[in-house]
């Protein structure tokens, strides 16, 4: 056999020499901002709409603002009944700053806040341990986290054990209700979904129509829906003097409704599991029980993780809707505080909108930074 | 639309449950669990249920209700406050939620027969109103022809605001906002010559403009808007106190007994003011009515006669600064009217 090589390389490549400035700021300016023309016009356009507008916000929010003062002529110019000068606008930090316990705690009464604030204390407590991998005990942690928790809280907020004073459910508001719906929601969704995902794939066929029947019952309603019926019209089926707190009627439909979406996320993953996984369950001869917890969700949750994370920050910032039925939230209350007369001023609503704005973003921020964090440690396997 | 989803909602679900509501006390209820659950507005309307930064309760319909606790239980603080919205206010008083509702809300014969409350007494009367810039030079709501103005959608505000222009054969250009909040940014941009909305609203919107004193409310209210409180069918017993818990108010205000002086005038010579105060020894007034002898006294030691809480709540005593027009007494060309107390 013949053989015709037409080319052999015989040396070595001379090395090039490294990139000279790829560590430089300059070189990365230009590489990110400037690369191409069309790049170079849209830095050009993002620079001069930001060096237009941002001293505008900051003066706006800062420097123009008013920090203190007790009611609204504070954040008054000359013409409108106040001292500052005409054509004045900035935020008026002032009324958040006289709001801010309301915008915490709804009415809660003020001599009783330490109840709260100790809830508050635990929750913390309790969470940044069990955020942190290195923690050992995270059975124990996630014991009284989502079970011992829930029941102090109940305790402590609520009242009337103890010798407590009973604080009805009316009385609470703002960031404090926002916090309670969304942390029992997530709290109660992903187990209730995951059960739901599995009965939805489940070959026994009620308990798959069942689960089907009620995933695409809820998910067929808007949350809005969910709620009205349960806080408008269920009062009006039962007995008057027998009414389902509303607090918790709010909390059982946000909860159903986040299972359902938290259940076609969970079943995402669970198709993505090839199905050898199964097989080689199977063929260990692992029941069904170990098959799900140690192969495959395991596995299917890893993947959902974004997903997850995406349904919490989704189901968070949509605690907002219980103001519909006057429940007051974060939201809710800093509207509500717009009818102060008080503190009505041209420039009260738009500061409240946005400093429940930054608390919302801070929350959601601090979720899918989490989220990010939980990825990169669990894609050890993935990684590309 | 939604709104009157509801209401047809609402209207059928008490239809099919009035039998479990007809036969209420709601006056034993409140005495047994020893205070007064009171529906409130929470957010919208200043001047008449607002909260302050104290978790304080405020306003001239928030003052009702501490003159009902003060009536039946001679102390204004046993009073809880239930905020809510519009949409949920009916069904909040038909579910026994609330005991009484006094959030601003029209006395209508819809409201009355269909929804099944009742009304009597009428603690503000509303109407709608219009606002325009001082600049335009505009007196009557008469000279609008032709402009552009600001209105809610959905409402009866826009509807109203259609009839008036049509029947006084006018022409303008609605500028139609889903949110309030819209609809006052736009008026504050500019965006239209006049704002339509509830005159008590305009005073509170105006208070959000960036120049308050460039615009005026014109004198023409074009709709009637009698607000008043709402309870539950077929308790008259309960109507009576919350219907006279506000006539006390205004009979009050036209004796001139103050929440200053209302202890000096016990010894008052006039018979009508020792009657109504409960000083006469064989007056029978207040049990009668199912409350307390010195039911009228707390009621003015809490919250003033009608003319102070207006005052403090929505007139020249709050920045609202409303005049009393038609919540002026009847003796001073208002509505404000307080049958005989005898």
């Amino acid at each position: 056999m013949s053989q015709s090589i037409t080319y052999v390389r015989d040396g070595f490549i001379e090395a090039e020499k490294p990139p000279t400035s790829d560590s430089s700021a300059f070189a990365w300016i230009r590489h990110n901002l400037f690369a191409s023309w069309k790049d170079s016009l849209l830095t050009v356009i993002a620079l001069a709409v930001l060096v237009y507008y941002l001293p505008k916000a900051i003066d706006w929010l800062f420097v123009s603002a008013v920090w203190t003062g007790t009611d609204r002529t504070a954040c008054l110019t000359t013409d409108q009944g106040g001292q500052l000068p005409a054509g004045w606008s900035g935020a008026c930090w002032a009324y958040v700053n006289d709001r801010f316990v309301q915008f915490m705690f709804g009415s809660y009464p003020r001599d009783q806040l330490w109840r709260p604030l100790l809830v508050a204390g635990l929750f913390v407590a309790l969470l940044v341990p069990f955020l942190i991998p290195r923690v050992p005990r995270k059975g124990l942690n996630a014991l009284l986290l989502l079970v011992a928790l829930p029941l102090v809280a109940y305790v402590l907020l609520l009242g009337g054990y103890f010798g407590l004073r009973h604080v009805e459910t009316s009385l609470w508001g703002g960031l404090m209700v926002t916090l309670i719906i969304s942390f029992v929601g997530i709290v109660m969704s992903l187990p209730i979904g995951i059960l739901l995902a599995l009965g939805r794939r489940s070959s026994m066929p009620i308990l798959k129509m069942v689960c089907i029947g009620f995933i695409e019952l809820i998910r067929g309603v808007p949350l809005i829906t969910v709620l009205f019926m349960a806080s408008v019209l269920l009062p009006l089926f039962l007995e008057p003097g027998n009414n389902i707190d509303k607090f918790l009627r709010a909390l059982i439909g946000v909860s159903i409704f986040a299972s359902a979406y938290m259940a076609e996320v969970i079943r995402g993953g669970l198709q993505a599991i090839p199905k050898g996984q199964y097989e080689a369950a199977d063929a260990l001869g692992l029941n069904y029980f170990h098959k799900m917890t140690f192969i495959v969700l395991p596995q299917a949750i890893k993947l959902v993780i974004p997903g997850i994370v995406n349904t919490f920050i989704g189901m968070f910032k949509d605690t907002s809707l219980v103001t519909i039925i006057s429940m007051y939230d974060l939201l809710g209350i800093v509207k509500a505080s717009f009818g102060d007369s008080g503190w009505i001023t041209p420039v009260t609503p738009l500061t409240g909108l946005i400093f429940a704005g930054f608390v919302f973003w801070i929350f959601c921020f601090g979720m899918s930074r989490y989220s990010a964090f939980v990825e990169r440690r669990l894609d050890k396997g993935h990684k590309r | 639309m939604a709104k009157k989803i509801v209401t047809a909602l609402v209207g059928a679900a008490v239809l099919g449950f009035g039998a479990t509501a007809s036969q209420a006390d709601t006056l034993s209820d409140v005495k047994a669990k020893g205070f007064v659950q009171c529906g409130v507005n929470g957010s919208n309307l200043a001047g008449f249920g607002a909260q302050d930064s104290q978790g304080n309760w405020a306003g001239l319909d928030v003052d009702l209700c501490k003159a009902v606790a003060a009536a039946v239980f001679g102390d204004a603080t046993k009073v809880k406050f239930t905020p809510l919205s519009a949409k949920d206010r009916f069904p909040a008083l038909q579910s026994g939620e609330i005991d009484l509702l006094a959030r601003n809300t029209t006395w209508s014969i819809s409201r009355d027969t269909q929804l099944g409350f009742d009304f009597r007494a009428v603690n503000y009367y509303d109407g709608q109103g219009f606002m325009v810039k001082k600049e335009l030079g505009v007196k009557s709501a008469l000279e609008l022809s032709g402009a552009s103005v600001c209105v809610q959608s959905g409402t009866t505000t826009e509807l109203n605001l259609a009839d008036y222009f049509r029947s006084n054969n006018m022409d303008f250009k609605p500028v139609v906002f889903e949110a309030q909040d819209e609809a006052d940014a736009a008026y504050n941009a500019g965006r239209c010559d006049a704002y339509t909305t509830d005159a008590s609203g305009l005073y509170s919107i105006r208070l959000k403009m960036a120049n308050p004193d460039d615009h005026m409310v014109l004198p023409e209210i074009i709709s009637k808007e009698p607000l008043g409180p709402a309870v539950r069918q077929n308790d008259s017993k309960w109507l009576d106190i919350v219907s006279w818990a506000h006539y006390a108010m205004v009979a009050a205000e036209e004796f001139g007994i103050t929440q200053a002086n209302v202890e000096e005038m016990k010894t008052s010579a006039n018979p009508d003011i020792k009657r109504f105060l409960g000083e006469e020894a064989d007056s029978t007034i207040g049990a009668d009515l199912g409350v307390p002898k010195d039911w009228a006294v707390q009621i003015i030691k809490a919250v003033g006669n009608y003319g102070e809480s207006f005052e403090r709540n929505v007139g020249e005593g709050s920045p609202l600064k409303i005049a009393r027009g038609l919540n002026a007494q009847w003796t001073k060309g208002g509505l404000q009217y307080a049958p005989p107390i005898r």
